[in-house]
């Protein structure tokens, strides 16, 4: 993964560069059960610092379950995730400290601001004062600008999604895990996102994105769930 | 401190201006003790008579009514799952929550209530402890709550099955919250009432919390 090769200007969330640690995020012979369906088995990747991993698959082959499970919102089935040298179920509260999820829905409140918004989920990664510099700059780069004091029930859905992405620039964290994140997103809009993901792996930062649409990521590895479905489920036999 | 600060402040806004939802609360409860006398009639000595109770059932119904919004807006829109990934643990998280939950919808309700108790024709003997009793007990309606709108996150018919869950549950703040009324009304002390009020309180502080994080984690799983 050659981290120099960037296009686009180089914007460095505060911090990630120096909060990186070595060591790769490892999955082992995951496995993902949504009630009575096993949705995939025996998925294996390793994304090292600096890595992108491009989740693929058709419509229910587990993409968004895949990230929810990295996540740690959902218990994989068989297999584990490891983090360097760490079991991430060994520490669940630390995992949570390094990654950030942007998933279907944008989680904007119509009745607060962007810049309310974005100063929320700021102080609930603890970063309080002085956070507004990194906020204005963060509106910048999704040129959320304009609209950073309008209530949200006044944006757009793309400007909603702009604003659930601007989420990743104002508090920095290692592992960014992106669930279609180009969802009602202009060519402008996406353009935006290709740098920013490309500027958090230029420090060192890791990407798991889901989606449907090319993104142009250098160097980017790309996992086809749709060969990890399970041939035949032992448990769905019992449910017919 | 920030995180916790946060969500506070956040949730009392919402609740406060957007929805109107501690508005609406407060108007129910004023609403649901003004029909009493019409119902059963105005002589004084029975209103006084049923005055704790009336009160106290009120207050429980116009805690329910709020509590469906506790948890679903952000189950909706996803910041629940946001909420769930910060780094600080989900008990606490869902301690501000329910604090927030209470300044907005219980706390009026406790400042209410003098007034109100005029209109039931309380003896003013009780008033002082109609109101610690409200301060003391409200805190528990909303901690409990939330333990039960978490278990009932997504299910169809929320609202309803929400009502047959923590009912039953609020029957033990309802009996030593109303008792004190009573206990004062009639010129006895209401200390021992008061203290059970306050320890059933401090007993749900740090278990509902922790069952209602664990209910959410099986929501969002």
């Amino acid at each position: 993964m050659a981290a120099t090769d960037l296009t686009g200007p180089q914007r460095h969330p505060a911090g990630v560069a120096a909060g990186v640690a070595a060591g790769a995020l490892v999955a082992e012979d995951l496995a993902c059960r949504r009630g009575a369906r096993l949705v995939f088995a025996g998925v294996s990747f390793v994304v090292p610092p600096g890595g992108a991993l491009v989740v693929r698959g058709a419509n229910g082959a587990g993409k968004s379950s895949l990230l929810r499970l990295v996540a740690g919102l959902v218990a994989p089935a068989a297999g584990r995730l490891v983090w360097g040298s760490q079991p991430l179920a060994a520490d669940p509260a630390g995992h949570r400290a390094r990654l950030h999820y942007v998933g279907h829905q944008d989680a904007v409140k119509p009745g607060m601001t962007a810049r309310d918004t974005l100063a929320f989920w700021a102080a609930l990664r603890g970063h309080g004062r002085g956070i507004s510099l990194a906020i204005a700059d963060a509106l910048a780069s999704l040129a959320l600008d304009p609209v950073a004091d309008w209530p949200c029930r006044w944006l757009s859905a793309g400007q909603r999604r702009r604003l659930a992405l601007a989420r990743l620039l104002v508090a920095p964290a290692e592992l960014w895990l992106l669930d279609e994140p180009t969802t009602a997103l202009d060519e402008d809009g996406r353009m935006r996102l290709e740098t920013m993901i490309e500027a958090h792996r230029a420090g060192g930062g890791r990407v798991l994105l889901a989606t449907h649409l090319p993104l142009a990521l250098h160097g980017a590895a790309t996992l086809h769930l749709d060969r990890f479905a399970p041939l035949e489920d032992p448990a769905a036999e019992t449910w017919t | 401190m920030t995180a916790l600060r946060g969500i506070f402040c956040r949730d009392l806004a919402l609740t406060l201006h957007q929805g109107g939802d501690a508005g609406l609360v407060l108007a129910f409860f004023i609403l649901a003790v003004v029909l009493f006398p019409f119902g059963v009639g105005p002589e004084a000595e029975v209103l006084a008579r049923i005055a704790a109770g009336i009160l106290w059932v009120a207050a429980l119904f116009a805690a329910l009514l709020s509590l469906d919004r506790l948890y679903q807006p952000d189950y909706e829109d996803g910041g629940l799952d946001l909420l769930a990934l910060a780094p600080l643990p989900l008990e606490l998280c869902v301690l501000a929550k329910s604090a927030a939950h209470w300044v907005a919808t219980g706390l009026p309700l406790v400042l209410a209530s003098p007034v109100l108790a005029l209109f039931v024709d309380l003896d003013p003997r009780a008033m002082p402890t109609l109101v610690a009793s409200l301060l003391l007990g409200t805190p528990f309606l909303s901690l409990i709550g939330s333990v039960a709108a978490a278990l009932t996150l997504g299910a169809r018919r929320q609202g309803v099955l929400l009502s047959l869950l923590v009912l039953p549950l609020y029957v033990p703040p309802l009996v030593f919250g109303a008792g004190a009324v009573e206990a004062s009304a009639l010129g006895m002390t209401a200390r021992p009432d008061l203290l059970i009020l306050g320890a059933l309180t401090l007993a749900a502080l740090p278990l509902a919390p922790w069952a209602s994080a664990a209910a959410l984690r099986q929501a969002l799983a």
